[in-house]
């Protein structure tokens, strides 16, 4: 497959600088309301932040990728005195927690780099700086072309049928 | 769909462990806004003036700002009210940290309690669904650590717990309520939750929270972000440093403290330590600061960071903020502030006001000194400095010997102990300890505002009109070139004539009808912070700050849709103003109440001083005696306020 340049978006965390305050919480939900910024609920936010402030644990996750399963051992770390379980740095939308779904529907959250801002709106409203970002160019193997794609979907239309295809592909969207 | 507001209320009965979710009504924060103007509404309709403190009838009222839960930065107060033990007057101390918005996230606006539980209980809102739960594994347990266990059990680091420790359950009159970094200290509101019986509350919420115009309201936001960096690039220049910047006093930041440990007359001293602050203590305190301090912190959306997270070997982990390193360490005479770090812990989980409290321990022992107090009550206490006030502490949280009179506060406590002690409870306005202040020349600015202060709390005593007068012309030229807060131009030129010396100083100047206008701005900031939820830090405390008269209107506006301009603002913080006041003189306020401490100046000015009460209450439309007249009352609309004054005999109209 042949590679292109592509732009990287960073988020670099530095947890130290973290105060707790959760505006990142609070302005992500507030940007992907429908209406945007109508309303705001953390819970709906694609960044969270793991706190246990008697512990000194302020810890900004941002929701990845839906898992369908959870993992079979959960690791924990100690990173500069401080413990962390697997799950707290994990992105993942997964069974085993609540954490990066919707409240109301349970599908899951992702974080999408507030598509459409120069800059995470997260980001803009840390005045802390524990939340910077970049953005940086890197290689990578270009994606398959539509091309590719259509010979793969009319393969599976001519297996299960074109319903059956454009119902999983709506479902497997709902999931984002 | 409400904006804003939640839209309802929790209520509980805790005689019948009854819970009701109960729909607000809508008018109300077009004529109170919410937090405390919606909880004083409620206590004068559901409290009658007999109602005693710890009656069952008492309610006491958890109110999140109106504005608490939107995207406006620092907007997260939760406003607690009820009867004060101490006072008999209302109380509505309050929080910062997490549990407002928490609430507002949970659906609710204010959760209501009324009887008492004949168990500890915790209170479990989690959303629509709401328990109470028994406590009696918790009992005795520290605020604190309260605070962790229940978060376990409920297997949510997400879940906002406020709190009690030992000293509210004990109904200590300075029993306050914490939660995460923040507490609601003053007026003995724990002890008014430990008489419920209610250990904690707990809340998770996960509803939306809508707000009128989004873009709007955005922009506003972004304005005050924007803001607030530029602030921290350019503090107020020609002020100390605590002055010059945002947010509650920056105590966790700074370590120089040679002005407050200076200028205060600390504990129950009646002089203060002239030349405390030395080099030696100067480099102590900053490595014992730096190495107690593992992070700075904030409340619920705020850029500023006034909490810190205090942790020193062999003692749990806690969060701190204000002046409560200092409070205990002066008031026992202990240089080493590694003590104070370290009582204030042991403080903290009791649950007690780190101003009130270190007073009255001092209290005590300046009456033992005096031979008021015998010896017999002090069996058992250590000879050291710090051994001493570890051990009344104990005593009074415990209320054990007299322990139990002090734990009752220096007003009633010098009552009950007689022989003298009275002259010895000398810091007090309203029966409230106040702050340790012994100044020289009387300030009309500052006497008006704490003798008519109703929130006995230091924040309602400072404001954004500073607190002297700047030495030269530039000075002040430069303060007024960007003061874009003043409501007013005129406020300016007080500010330009203001002499340190001279015909145009303290106290004829700022003249008495200037005073009370400068008090009267003061108060309404204040009034506005306590009704729509946010940090006097960031509005009404510190000089020069993001929310001022002017944007509030548009920003009340942006959020909740309804109509508002500066001049409807004003009238609601009347309104709010004139409604405490009601219930307190219903409950029993007067004039001679209004006083601050004899040696308070040490200048006083007697004919000054009544003549500013006398204009003061001019202007608020209130008579001689402080009441607000039925002439005021009906032109805000309150005529069952002034229904029930004259009912009750307390105004009579011609
Ligand atoms: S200014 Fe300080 S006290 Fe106020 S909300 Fe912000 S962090 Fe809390």
């Amino acid at each position: 497959m042949s590679k292109a340049m592509k732009k990287v978006k960073v988020i670099k965390i530095d947890v130290g600088k973290c105060n707790g305050c959760r505006a990142c919480e609070l302005i992500c939900s507030a940007f992907h309301a429908n209406p945007k910024y109508s309303s705001n609920n953390p819970e709906r936010s694609r960044v969270r932040v793991i706190r246990d402030p008697l512990k000194d644990i302020y810890l900004p996750v941002y929701a990845g990728e839906y898992t369908p399963a959870e993992c079979a051992g959960r690791n924990r770390y100690v990173l500069d005195g401080r413990e962390y379980s697997e799950c707290d740095t994990c992105r993942a939308s997964c069974p085993s927690r609540d954490l990066f779904k919707e409240p109301d529907s349970g599908l899951p959250l992702k974080c999408d780099m507030c598509d459409g801002e120069d800059e995470p709106m997260c980001v803009k409203w840390c005045l802390s700086k524990a939340l910077t970002y970049e953005e940086r160019e890197e290689e990578r193997e270009e994606e398959p072309k539509l091309g590719e794609m259509e010979i793969g979907l009319e393969a599976l239309v001519n297996r299960h049928g074109l319903q059956k295809v454009m119902d999983t592909i709506a479902r497997l969207s709902k999931k984002g | 769909m409400g904006y804003a507001e939640a839209g309802f209320n929790l209520e509980i009965d805790l005689t019948r462990g009854n819970i009701e979710r109960v729909a607000c009504d809508p008018n109300l924060a077009k004529l109170y806004l919410g937090g405390l103007g919606t909880n004083a509404k409620i206590l004068y309709e559901r409290v009658p003036p007999e109602v005693e403190p710890f009656s069952p009838e008492n309610l006491l009222i958890f109110g999140t700002g109106l504005l608490t839960g939107t995207p406006l930065p620092a907007c997260n107060r939760t406003v607690i009210s009820t009867i004060s033990p101490q006072t008999n007057l209302m109380a509505y101390s309050m929080m910062g940290g997490f549990w407002a918005p928490e609430l507002k996230y949970a659906g609710y606006d204010k959760v209501i309690f009324r009887g008492k539980s004949s168990e500890l209980i915790y209170v479990w809102i989690n959303g629509d669904k709401v328990e109470l739960r028994d406590a009696s594994h918790l009992k005795g347990k520290g605020a604190v650590e309260t605070q962790e266990l229940i978060k376990k059990e409920l297997k949510d680091q997400n879940v906002q717990v406020a709190a009690i420790g030992l000293a509210g359950e004990n109904r200590v009159f300075t029993a306050s309520i914490e939660q995460g970094r923040s507490s609601a200290s003053r007026l003995g509101i724990g002890a008014v939750m430990g008489d419920k019986g209610i250990k904690a509350i707990a809340v998770r919420g996960r509803k939306d929270v809508n707000v009128a115009r989004p873009m709007e309201l955005l922009q506003l936001c972004n304005e005050v972000l924007q803001y607030v960096k530029e602030r921290e690039d350019k503090p107020v220049p020609n002020v100390m440093p605590i002055l010059a910047g945002l947010g509650s006093p920056q105590e966790m930041l700074h370590t120089d403290e040679k002005w407050h440990t200076e200028n205060f007359s600390w504990g129950n001293s009646r002089e203060r330590r002239k030349d405390f602050w030395t080099k030696e203590i100067e480099e102590k305190w900053k490595d014992v600061q730096e190495n107690a301090r593992t992070r700075l912190i904030s409340c619920y959306n705020c850029p500023m960071k006034c909490g810190a997270i205090i942790s020193l070997p062999g003692m749990s982990t806690y969060m701190m903020k204000c002046f409560s390193k200092l409070t205990y360490n002066m008031a026992a005479f202990v240089d080493d502030l590694e003590f104070g770090f370290r009582i204030a812990q042991r403080a903290t989980e009791y649950g007690v006001d780190g101003f009130s409290t270190p007073q009255i321990m001092a209290f005590a022992f300046e009456l033992r000194e005096a031979g008021i107090l015998g010896e017999e009550h002090f069996a058992g206490c250590p000879d050291d400095n710090e051994g001493k006030f570890y051990w009344i502490l104990d005593r009074i949280v415990l209320r054990e010997g007299i322990g139990d009179i002090l734990a009752d506060g220096t007003y009633w406590a010098a009552k009950k102990i007689g022989n003298g002690a009275e002259a010895y409870a000398h810091n007090n306005i309203k029966k409230h300890e106040q702050l340790p202040l012994k100044l020289g020349m009387l300030n009309p600015i500052y006497f008006l505002m704490y003798s008519t202060g109703e929130k006995c709390n230091i924040t309602q005593i400072e404001g954004q009109f500073p607190q002297a007068p700047f030495a030269t012309m530039e000075e002040r030229e430069e303060f007024v070139s960007d003061w874009v807060h003043v409501p007013d131009e005129k406020f300016k030129q007080y500010l330009l004539d203001w002499e340190m010396r001279g015909e145009r100083s303290n106290p004829y100047y700022p003249t008495v009808d200037m005073s009370v206008d400068i008090v009267d701005w003061q108060e309404m900031m204040h009034y506005l912070d306590d009704a729509v939820g946010m940090c006097a830090g960031m509005s009404s405390f510190p000089l020069k700050p993001p929310y001022h008269i002017h944007n509030y209107p548009t920003i009340i506006s942006a959020a909740t849709g309804m109509e508002m301009d500066e001049e409807g603002l004003k009238k609601i913080y009347r309104r709010i103003r004139n409604l405490v006041r009601a219930f307190n003189i219903r409950r029993g306020l007067t004039r001679a109440d209004e006083k601050p401490p004899e040696d308070h100046w040490r200048k006083r000015f007697p004919e000054l001083e009544e003549e500013l009460l006398n204009a003061y209450y001019k202007f608020k439309g209130w008579n001689s005696q402080g009441i607000p007249t039925k002439e005021t009352l009906l032109e805000l609309g309150m005529s069952y306020v002034s229904e029930d004054l004259e009912k009750r005999g307390i105004l009579s109209y011609e």
